[in-house]
């Protein structure tokens, strides 16, 4: 039997569950078309190309200037079929059909096709591109020649007609449609990229809802509206221009006065309570979950946190809702690797709470009731420093007497890659998730092969029987089997919890604010996959 | 003159080797992987190594900075890690915002630093002389990001009359400027006051004064332009001072400057980038000092016997 899924099915099926979302998967009625809005960032924009931009700041740019087979309904974790307008997949998980839409078309003007897909994958795949994401490819057919430069193009993605797309697996990929909405996987014209190289970044040319209108480096970038993007009636707004340079608090300061609709470094720490304590500005404030968790990793490696009753105990000293108060309550305790708003999070499970004469006993069951001395490295970047400090005093409580590593973030990375950082405190580096899914909470930063000299998984926990456990539950594809591998995912990390290689402390939240003329759901602003705002669905009132 | 000239363009060339070797060998000592910083986390091991390999970083730190220096004599200063673009292109973006800053900040320190200096001496041993000489105190110690930010706050904020940070018209730039221009100000107070009491006890200001002439013609035509040559002669040098202090006013004020940019790719370890505003600053302050020392005896006849 195989698995059909029509755009429109989609729709109806996300209509049933999915309410507030629903205004945002359909053009809105209150909509006002036209208009332009002002976005500030402090960074320059790094790079438009979808194969290689991998930030938060240029995530959704990209987001709104091309687009991939896969999709999310505005505002949701929820997959919807994008260039694709529908596909199958075969019985045993092996091979997907993707039926592109008619007349979808490049800025440049010309029809978008299926040998576009196959190129675009293939580039990504391609060593020459240097693509930071060519590992989410690695299910493809094809995959271990192309990566190694071998062979030229995946051997698994086939151009079956000029509407049609077969991809054949090597294993079957839960993952896989999620991989196809990521922006690596977007859809990217072979002559745009021939023409400019290496710096096709700077002159993006994709299929999205705007286009690449004016770059000034370092100061300005403005994306107008593409009239022939192949939703009707989006987007919403005429241009889109982000202005560069600017710093968060002079940011918020040209939101008061008019000047800017988002700032998008967010409200500075600074400035958040003078901002909440103000019911004018307060009312303008958007507050939503996002995929990430800060935690603490213990070095499973090294003494003391080889003992499993140490690291437990370290678990059960952090006061989370004094180090939770301290970020003006930006965030939510922790208690297990997943964020709340990931599914596969188990929601029955409490965590190991804050008990300091437990985590005393530990210790003592650990034969370390003299104390211990360590170090706790973080990074320098407020309010870093002082979560460590929080930290360092409730480990003193249970007599682990953490010497505090401030330090840059690239240097943070290194020890944690290395493995000469007994603790490190995740913040401003925690993980936030690539896609909705459990599985990207788990490769890079708890498997074995993150593990590795290098690697993310600073924790250097690496649990065999775990990663055939994660790779079993990867392996179970399509809606009837959904259910089944969000519990074996949800097993998985209760059974690193029960290693305890981190102490996950907290799931921030996200707090956008905006100017008063701004309009749609709020969701649109606390997008989960579009960060600051999903630029492609909102619009203004005046 | 020309021996002269030949003997600091050498000594200028040294120098620039001297700093290229220097930030490259600081540069590969740091304790983080740029490779890591492009690749993000959720990079294979594979991917990470093809990054390493194809940017060269496998290589030894001599053969690493051969190719740079090679690239540097043909004017490829490399291309940014993380934005994929040619480093030149990106400074040459920004060279003209940071210059415009610089040219900016010289006005608003000689403007300021020259008024009060002359203003002091005129009224040596009174409160007001007493209360600027403090006040230039201030403004030599106080940190950029303060003054820019208390600017910021009073003349922007409250009174409206410039601008909240950004950058295109005059506008925009008089608070960053006079931010920039602030520690040179309070330096040129002081040095203007003091050239300024030299002059003023000088015999042929009081043959002018026996002379009749009226005590504001003395000081504009006779006593203030020998005052001034020895401050003009140090202008050259500024741009030394400068070259830090843009890293904080142009973050501050959103200048789209090479100050910004490379407090940027610092954060990010976008190494070429480093380089290339280290060699560019490197260059400016080298010219600098040498158009400094060329243009003084010009200026101030009594240097240029000094040379001969």
């Amino acid at each position: 039997m195989k698995t059909w899924l029509m755009s429109s099915a989609l729709a109806l099926s996300l209509a049933a569950f999915a309410a507030p979302a629903l205004a945002q998967s359909a053009p809105d009625p209150d909509a006002k078309p036209g208009g332009d809005i002002v976005i500030t960032y402090k960074d320059d924009v790094a790079t438009l190309d979808p194969a290689i931009g991998y930030d938060w700041q240029n995530w959704s740019m990209i987001k709104s200037i091309f687009d991939g087979l896969m999709d999310y309904v505005p505002g949701t974790t929820d997959l919807r079929p994008g260039l694709a307008e529908s596909y199958e997949m075969s019985d045993d998980g092996l091979a997907y059909t993707f039926h592109l839409r008619p007349g979808v078309k490049f800025h440049n003007g010309r029809e978008m096709t299926a040998d576009d897909v196959k190129y675009s994958l293939d580039r990504v795949t391609d060593p020459a591109t240097q693509s930071p994401g060519a590992g989410f490819f690695g299910s493809i057919k094809g995959y271990d020649e192309a990566a190694s430069g071998a062979a030229k193009g995946l051997a698994g993605v086939t151009a079956v007609d000029p509407k049609t797309v077969k991809i054949e697996l090597t294993r079957p990929d839960a993952t896989f449609l999620h991989v196809m909405a990521l922006n690596f996987s977007y859809v990217v014209p072979k002559e745009a990229v021939e023409e400019h190289g290496a710096d096709f970044g700077k002159h993006p040319v994709g299929t999205g809802a705007f286009r690449m209108a004016e770059w000034t480096i370092g100061q300005r970038l403005v994306l107008e509206k593409n009239p022939d993007f192949w939703t009707p009636g989006i987007p919403y707004l005429d241009r889109v221009t982000f202005e560069i340079g600017q710093e968060p608090v002079v940011a918020l300061l040209r939101l008061q006065k008019g000047e800017v609709d988002i700032p998008g470094d967010g409200i500075p720490p600074a400035k958040f309570q003078e901002v909440m304590n103000d019911p004018e500005q307060k009312a303008r404030v958007v507050e939503g979950g996002q995929l990430q968790t800060g935690y603490v990793t213990m070095n499973v490696t090294t003494p003391p946190f080889d003992k499993p009753e140490v690291r437990r105990a370290v678990n059960m000293a952090l006061n989370k809702d004094r180090i939770v108060q301290m970020i003006n309550n930006r965030a939510v305790p922790a208690n297990q690797p997943l964020p709340p708003s990931m599914p596969g999070y188990t929601t029955d499970y409490k965590g190991y709470g804050y008990d300091v004469e437990g985590a005393k006993k530990l210790m003592a069951d650990a034969g370390l009731s003299g104390g211990v001395d360590t170090q706790l490295f973080a990074m320098n970047t407020d309010p870093n420093p002082r979560i460590a400090q929080a930290i360092q005093q409730d480990l003193a409580a249970i007599g682990i007497r953490a010497e505090i590593k401030a330090l840059a973030q690239a240097n943070v990375i290194e020890a944690g890659g290395n493995g000469s950082a007994p603790m490190i405190w995740s913040g401003g580096m925690a993980w936030i998730a690539d896609f909705p899914d459990p599985s990207n909470f788990y490769g890079p930063i708890l498997s074995c092969s993150g593990a590795e000299a290098g690697g993310w998984n600073w924790a250097k926990y690496c649990n065999a029987e775990l990663d055939a456990a994660a790779a079993k539950a990867d392996s179970m594809v399509g809606e009837a089997a959904k259910d089944a591998r969000l519990k074996a995912w949800s097993d998985v990390y209760m059974k690193v919890m029960e290693d305890a290689p981190w102490a996950p402390v907290f799931n921030e939240q996200r707090f956008t604010m905006k100017s008063p003329r701004m309009g749609g759901a709020d969701a649109l602003y606390v997008d989960p996959v579009s960060i600051p705002i999903n630029y492609d669905y909102v619009y203004v009132n005046q | 003159m020309a021996a002269y000239l030949l003997r600091r363009l050498f000594q200028a060339a040294l120098i620039l080797l001297g700093v290229s070797i220097i930030t490259f060998g600081l540069l590969y000592v740091l304790p983080a992987d740029p490779v890591r910083q492009i690749a993000g986390r959720s990079a294979t091991a594979e991917v990470v190594e093809n990054i390493r390999r194809q940017l060269g970083l496998d290589q030894p730190v001599w053969v690493q900075y051969g190719r740079y220096l090679w690239g540097l004599l043909h004017g490829d200063m490399g291309r940014s890690y993380l934005q994929r673009t040619e480093v030149a292109t990106l400074i040459a973006a920004r060279l003209p915002a940071t210059l415009q800053l610089m040219v900016g900040a010289i006005l608003a320190e000689l403007t300021i630093g020259l008024t009060l200096g002359v203003i002091a001496a005129l009224n040596r041993g009174r409160p007001l002389d007493t209360g600027l000489m403090v006040s230039s105190f201030v403004a030599v110690s106080a940190p950029q990001f303060v003054v820019a930010l208390l600017l910021l706050y009073v003349f922007a904020v409250k009174l409206g009359w410039f601008p909240i940070g950004g950058y295109g018209t005059l506008d925009h730039l008089v608070l960053p400027s006079v931010t920039l221009g602030i520690m040179g100000a309070g330096w040129y107070s002081r040095m203007m006051r003091s050239s300024m009491l030299d002059v003023l006890r000088a015999d042929y200001i009081r043959t002018a004064r026996a002379k009749g002439l009226s005590r504001m013609r003395v000081i504009l035509r006779h006593a203030l332009p020998n005052a001034i040559l020895p401050i003009v002669a140090m202008i050259g040098m500024d741009i030394g001072i400068f070259m830090g202090g843009v890293v904080v006013v142009e973050s501050v004020f959103g200048w789209p400057g090479i100050g910004q940019l490379a407090w940027q790719a610092i954060q990010r370890v976008d190494i070429p980038i480093i380089m290339g505003v280290t060699i560019t600053s490197a260059v400016a302050i080298v010219l600098g000092n040498l158009l400094a020392d060329l243009i003084a005896p010009f200026i101030d006849p009594r240097i240029k016997l000094r040379l001969n």
